[in-house]
């Protein structure tokens, strides 16, 4: 097994102290391999898809593109021009205009900050009532947890859309607020659900059933074993429910439920530019295009998110 | 007896993020027909990978055999066969039995189909016949009311019951070799007795080899044949049952059986533990893997791997204290183990 | 088991009951009542007789003891914009439309993206695992309306092979359907690859390599039963995907079904014609719902056991 020169090389060792008894090393508690927390190495992975950072770029080019537009520019996107009706793209309005000579880059720049506001509110809002709702009803646990979730469940019975509608209905949504309200009503439900999942799932595992075991208070192990476990979950779960929204939105403006004029919003948008699809295609493609890019982005950024935060990839 | 199974130079590293971690780092042994082989040593020391090994059945992706490496079974170097001598010989020569029953049997098949998967595979039986066959299977592993089991979900049944389910799968088609990797760690004290009774029972009524692999000395005791003590990646010590029971050389060996409770043991006293953990097996480590955590270390120790110093014709030991030069130590176990 | 499904079956009405109920008092709350904006410029007395026949003259209380009791009669009213239209009978043709269009579309696109998922997840990391992926995010992403109107735009404006709305014709078919699979293709490809991934990471996957079992065969007597399973959860609201992007095609393409009809009606106001179909929607999903729990317990026989206890 040992060839000729690693006995040699072996010999060469050999010396009169060679065989005196050192015992036990002091470090031997040593660990080779660098610590790294659960959020770095998130980080990390997160870093080494190359997708999901360019989807991030994307988003934050997207951003730009509905913030500063419409600071720059001389006209605002109200801006009615008889003169320059149905413009095809050009070096003055590099989007075109729409029928009223509006320029189109500013409408969609401006529509955009509302559709994006309205996916990021929309998700916040409904992530956080699910989890605070789930959260609670996982904690309790028993009767609480039973009721609580039957009227989830027969919330959840009643299709989302139908809901949106019927409040944009009631609420009369002429505002962004109330548009907001309308979906978000019943939005928290999916959440509710997949967060007290979670906590069921947790609160079941030895870990925790070992840190009540050392005295840990209630309260430590709700916020440094319990939230850590489930906000990976929850920032995934935002990600993906902000293009949810989007579509939301511009789905109801498609039906004539949604932003109103003077407001615009990229669903709008769309909408009014349907009918004359054969003659100016190119009012329906921006907004399509951002809502679609948007889209994207935020779904590629969160694939990337819960790729990196899954704890199971670990290799 | 003849040699069936022939390991030389086996080594196999995993590729990580942190680097290439050694996981196996030169293990040979061999295995003769009928002869049991335990696989003895601490989480991590290589002994599951090797087992894995020989059947080749280690992530292609991830895990990396290395190119001098030899599985020699019946004449056949095992890892350079193709894909169909490699189907025939996996659960045909050689068979294997799984640490945690429950999860390695399919939850949405029956017992019976699992057991007559094999029979239709390999010994090209039709379903009536395959079926008879699985029915001798699950009453030769003692499992009651045989008939209505054949037809039981996996999750219908005890842990134990599992387990044997487990062993009459590998054993349908009478290999020559069970590898049985931590077959009793997820079971009752009492179900580990009846199924390592039930494996040395089979084992002289089929004349199969045996490799168990476990972390248990107890286990062994009365079902080996030979034991190989590993130790991060490699063997540090081997020989027959009453050479490593009796007359062991190697420090770590005398740790593993002091480390186990003896029912002598006085009332207050505490039960041995070793100090320190494995090495890390990303670290090349050209010097003794234990020498860190061993009572007598020696310079040499931390400086250049051990030879392995063969006592008798089956009784080897990688330990400097073998050297004609180092002091003579007398085993430290004997006081508690009587 | 029989005591399950009828167990689940109470529940389902008991929920379906309450469903209603809500909508109904929602609807009510709706400012305004629906005859405001017709009945303007009537004389008194049509206007009362107008009222009278929608039954708004009654305290909101009896309008909803008579409305459940003509439900049961599977009576839903009539029309309050196209009067003497029956709200039943439209919903009954209207949404024959719609299933035909959607049942295709969820078919053949359930089929495709499973194909897709279960390639991609075999040949995970190279070309036709990006290219499976590729088009399930699309599918994801691209808003229906976008695909749609790209899909009129080039099939119907520019290539003129296929119609751009209509009704009647095989031909009209084509658009809608394709449109409208896209969702279940991504959805159902992205879901099954996991859960392939997943199936292949078990320990029972080693045990059958072990048994030296070909891959081919190990994934097809192992590995699909189990990743399909999961499966059968997404299926409720795969269907509820398909309904939404009805409402969105049958008004692009011109198509009669319940969905343009439902947008119609809310664009018009007309309340019965909306709380009808709202009934009807969310009796379909409760009802989907109910139908997907039981072929979960008919086929994992793990659930199938805890039910029997």
């Amino acid at each position: 097994m040992q060839s000729t020169e690693n006995i040699k090389k072996k010999n060469d060792y050999l010396n009169k102290n060679s065989f005196d008894i050192v015992g036990v090393e002091d470090d031997f508690q040593e660990i080779s391999r660098p610590r790294v927390s659960y959020y770095k190495d998130a980080w990390r992975r997160f870093k080494q898809n190359k997708v999901a950072l360019f989807a991030l770029f994307i988003l934050f080019a997207l951003i730009i593109f509905v913030v500063v537009p419409p600071i720059l520019s001389s006209t605002t996107f109200n801006q009615i021009d008889k003169l320059s009706r149905n413009l095809k793209p050009c070096s003055d309005h590099l989007f075109g205009t729409d029928k009223l000579g509006r320029d189109l880059l500013l409408r969609v720049a401006v529509g955009g900050r509302v559709s994006i506001v309205i996916g990021i509110a929309g998700a916040f809002i409904t992530s956080i009532l699910g989890c605070i709702y789930g959260g609670i009803s996982a904690y309790f646990g028993g009767r609480v947890d039973d009721i609580m979730m039957r009227i989830v469940e027969i919330l959840i019975c009643i299709p989302y859309l139908i809901i949106v509608i019927l409040m944009s209905l009631i609420l009369k949504s002429e505002s962004i607020g109330t548009l907001i309200l309308a979906m978000t009503i019943t939005g928290w439900c999916g959440v509710a659900r997949l967060v007290r999942g979670q906590i069921l799932q947790i609160k079941s595992e030895e870990y925790i059933l070992a840190a009540k075991a050392m005295g840990v208070s209630s309260f430590r192990i709700v916020t440094k074993y319990m939230i850590p476990n489930v906000i990976g979950i929850v920032i995934v779960q935002i990600t993906f429910a902000i293009p949810g929204y989007i579509f939301g939105e511009a789905f109801l403006s498609y039906i004539g439920l949604g932003i109103q004029s003077p407001g615009t919003s990229w669903g709008a948008l769309a909408s009014s530019a349907q009918p004359m699809l054969a003659y100016h295609p190119y009012q329906l493609f921006f907004p399509s295009l951002m809502i679609a890019l948007t889209m994207l982005s935020f779904t590629l950024v969160g694939d990337g998110l819960r790729d990196a935060l899954d704890p199971k990839m670990r290799k | 007896m003849e040699k069936i199974l022939s390991v030389e130079n086996l080594r196999v590293s995993f590729n990580t993020y942190a680097g290439e971690v050694r996981a196996v780092r030169g293990v040979d042994f061999n295995l003769h027909a009928g002869e049991t082989l335990a696989f003895v040593g601490e989480s991590g020391c290589g002994k599951t990978v090797t087992a894995k090994a020989i059947m080749r059945l280690l992530k292609e992706d991830i895990a990396d055999i290395k190119k001098d490496s030899k599985i020699i079974y019946k004449g056949k170097d095992v890892l350079k066969m193709s894909k169909k001598e490699l189907q025939a010989y996996r659960g045909d020569e050689v068979g294997m039995i799984f640490q945690d029953p429950m999860s390695s049997l399919n939850p949405t098949m029956t017992c019976g189909n699992q057991i007559m998967e094999s029979l239709i595979l390999h010994r090209d039986l039709d379903k009536k016949e395959a079926r008879q066959e699985a029915l001798k299977m699950l009453k030769l592993v003692k499992i009651p009311d045989a008939e209505k089991r054949l037809d039981s979900y996996p999750h219908e049944l005890s842990g134990g019951m599992r387990q044997r389910i487990m062993i009459a799968i590998a054993l349908a088609c009478n290999p020559s070799v069970l590898i049985a990797d931590e077959p009793t760690t997820a079971l009752d004290v009492t179900i580990q007795a009846q199924i390592m009774d039930l494996l040395n029972e089979l084992k002289h009524e089929l004349n199969m080899a045996i490799i168990l692999v476990t972390h248990d000395l107890g286990v062994v005791a009365n079902f080996a044949d030979k034991i190989q003590v590993m130790y991060a990646g490699q063997v540090i010590e081997r020989g027959t049952i009453d050479e490593i029971f009796s007359a062991p050389k190697h420090p770590y060996t005398w740790a593993l059986l002091k480390s186990v409770p003896k029912l002598s043991n006085e009332n207050k006293q505490e039960l041995y533990a070793l100090e320190g953990t494995p090495p890390d097996l990303i670290l090349p480590l050209k010097h003794c893997p234990f020498a860190k955590r061993c009572k007598y270390g020696m310079k040499i120790c931390h400086e250049i791997m051990p030879d392995a110093t063969n006592m008798t014709g089956s009784h080897e030991v990688s330990c400097w204290l073998m050297h004609p030069d180092a002091p003579k130590i007398e085993a430290d176990f004997h006081e508690e183990v009587k | 088991m029989k005591k399950y499904i009828f167990k689940r079956c109470l529940y389902m009405v008991f929920t379906l009951f309450i469903v209603i109920t809500i909508t109904f008092f929602l609807m009510k709350a709706v400012p305004g009542d629906p005859l405001t904006k017709m009945a303007k410029n009537l004389p008194e007395q049509t206007k009362a007789n107008f009222y009278a026949k929608y039954d708004l003259d009654k305290p909101v209380f009896n309008q909803y003891i008579k409305y459940m009791g003509n439900l049961v009669h599977l009576d839903l009213g009539e029309s309050v914009v196209y009067a003497g239209r029956s709200i039943s009978e439209t919903i009954s043709t209207t949404s024959l439309v719609s299933a035909s269009v959607g049942s295709i579309a969820l078919v053949i696109g359930m089929t495709i993206g499973i194909v897709l998922g279960i390639v991609a997840a075999l040949k995970k990391n190279r070309w036709p695992d990006y290219i499976v992926m590729i088009i399930a995010i699309l599918g994801i992403t691209i808003p229906v309306f976008v695909l749609a109107s790209l899909f009129q735009y080039v099939f119907a404006v520019k290539m003129n092979v296929l119609p751009a709305s209509g009704w009647g014709e095989a031909r009209h078919f084509v658009l809608p359907i394709i449109v409208l699979g896209f969702g279940p293709i991504a959805t159902y490809s992205r879901y099954l690859k996991s859960s392939m991934l997943d199936t292949l990471d078990q320990d029972y996957i080693l045990t059958a390599r072990a048994k030296g079992l070909s891959e081919r065969k190990i994934i097809s007597k192992h590995v699909l039963k189990n990743s399909i399973i999961p499966v059968v959860t997404i299926f409720a609201s795969s269907v509820v995907g398909i309904f939404t992007g009805a409402f969105i095609i049958e008004r692009m393409f011109s198509i009669p079904g319940i969905g343009f009809y439902f947008i119609d009606s809310v664009n018009n106001n007309d309340y019965t014609m909306i709380l009808g179909t709202t009934i009807f929607y969310a009796a379909l999903f409760i009802v989907m719902q109910l139908l997907v729990d039981i072929v979960y317990v008919i086929i994992d026989p793990r659930i199938k056991s805890s039910i029997m206890k």
